[in-house]
């Protein structure tokens, strides 16, 4: 009952109410009027920040039965003075691909929250899952069956497969090259029992761009990173062009003198692209998205070993299949084959907490392709022209 | 050809390989895979077989899934975390 409910002073989280942007400290607020749960995390937030110290402690046991990821265990140092939080579990409920929702879907999620957890949310985390903020460990269960009984599943966290995401693809956007939610979807549940069974060394996350702008991050965020591309020319409508020009786009400064392959010119009447140079960056196609697309022989580039770590060790993915064709079953097929033979030896050698990318750069990444059965290409790359790995046989050297 | 062992033996000799070194050694899914791989040998057992008898453990209740820095088996305890 809000009446009943402690009164917390906190001048410090105000802080954070102030200014034209939304706030988490006013959606707590909010939650906090009903909430039992969301008015004591005022109260801790507000300690945590005047002293300077964290009061979270981590829980590594709860979960759901039979599931080894989906919860991730809190509980309060305080919680004789915070006891409605002294349990704070976080669960990562499986995103439906691309983060679409009706709204009775929506309503449907926000109302088991409502009935079993804090009501706060957070939609989506740097997961991608639903992230539910704060229940206690006997409120996990019944959340879990009437998230189930809604068509929702628990998402992966520990070392398994972590919910594959992926951007909005061919629902909303023209430049996808592929189907990235149907994709999704499909590894999502070829992979049902590595994302609910933590087997592996460590966290192994799946990401599904569906072209270079890498609206989702996966180039940095994603261990297995599946970014579309094309293989042919851009397509070029030169009366658009004449039509950005016309209406002010400076096309030399803002387009041909920022493109990093050199490969555009403009005369002020023809656009011309050598699309061998091109590095698919996208930033000519962004600033004139009217006048130019990509090619239309598309499909996706692979890439592997990204990890994005909140204090040091950042890892950005190396190029391991150049181009691939996803436009039927059998295509998703050839990327279950990929990534299981890239699971393989890391599960066998892997060190507990050693991403793949580290795994790779320990092992070597000529023996890690012989391991996983890909042939070396001049395409395995960092960074397009820069970088590049070198194979050759020691008999080569000799001679 | 060597008889194929039981899901129901791998899951109890990986539950006392846990058991025994409970408080002393923590035990990641592969760890358990190779370890009773090894146990009754590469004819007898295999890859499926310890993923079937970890499923039946936690299913079961006896093994759960725990994170401590990465993802381990252990048999159920109250942690010291936990509040009351």
């Amino acid at each position: 009952m809000a009446e009943q409910m402690k009164k917390y002073e906190t001048p410090l989280l105000d802080e954070l109410e102030k200014g034209p942007w939304p706030s988490f400290v006013k959606e707590i607020k909010a939650a906090a009027e009903w909430n039992p749960m969301a008015n004591d995390l005022l109260g801790l937030l507000e300690r945590s920040y005047r002293e300077k110290i964290g009061h979270w402690k981590h829980g590594g046991i709860v979960g759901v039965m039979g599931y080894g990821g989906g919860v991730i265990g809190r509980y309060t140092d305080l919680p004789e003075e915070f006891p409605n939080v002294s349990h704070f579990h976080t669960m990562r409920v499986n995103q439906p691909a691309g983060w679409f929702y009706t709204a009775e879907a929506l309503r449907t999620l926000a109302d088991i929250w409502d009935r079993h957890g804090s009501g706060l949310t957070n939609f989506h985390g740097s997961t991608g899952d639903i992230i539910f903020l704060g229940t206690r460990t006997e409120e996990l269960e019944p959340t879990f069956a009437e998230l189930t009984q809604a068509g929702f599943d628990l998402g992966g966290s520990g070392s398994d497969i972590r919910t594959p995401s992926c951007c909005c693809g061919m629902a909303r956007c023209e430049w996808a090259c592929y189907d990235t939610m149907k994709l999704t979807y499909f590894l999502t549940q070829h992979y049902q029992d590595e994302i609910h069974r933590p087997a592996f060394p460590y966290k192994f996350k799946i990401k599904c761009s569906g072209c270079p702008n890498d609206c989702v991050a996966s180039v940095a965020r994603a261990d297995f990173s599946i970014i579309g591309t094309w293989r042919d020319e851009i397509q070029i409508d030169q009366e658009m062009v004449r039509e950005y020009a016309k209406n002010g786009v400076d096309i030399v400064k803002e387009v041909v003198a920022l493109c990093p392959g050199k490969c555009i010119e403009w005369d002020g009447n023809e656009l011309k692209i050598d699309n061998s140079s091109c590095r698919h960056c996208m930033h000519c196609i962004n600033v004139m998205p009217k006048a130019l697309a990509p090619g239309k022989d598309r499909g996706a580039v692979i890439l592997l070993g990204s990890k994005a770590p909140i204090v040091e060790g950042a890892i950005l993915s190396s190029v391991i299949v150049p181009f691939v064709k996803l436009d039927d079953e059998e295509s998703f097929n050839d990327i279950v084959e990929l990534i299981d033979a890239i699971l393989e030896p890391w599960i066998e050698e892997g060190k507990n907490r050693e991403r793949i990318g580290e795994f790779v750069q320990r092992v070597g990444l000529g023996n890690f392709l012989e391991a996983v059965g890909l042939d070396p290409q001049p395409e395995m790359i960092r960074h397009p022209r820069t970088n590049p790995y070198v194979f050759y046989e020691n008999y080569l050297e000799e001679e | 050809m060597a008889e194929k062992v039981t899901v129901e033996e791998v899951a109890e000799a990986m539950y006392k390989m846990v058991k025994d070194t409970m408080g002393m050694k923590k035990w990641k899914a592969t760890d358990l895979q190779k370890a009773a791989i090894e146990l009754f040998g590469e004819d007898r057992c295999d890859k499926n077989i310890c993923k079937e008898a970890i499923k039946e453990l936690v299913n079961s209740g006896r093994l759960v899934y725990t994170y401590f820095g990465g993802s381990f088996l252990e048999i159920p305890h109250k942690e010291g975390a936990q509040n009351d």
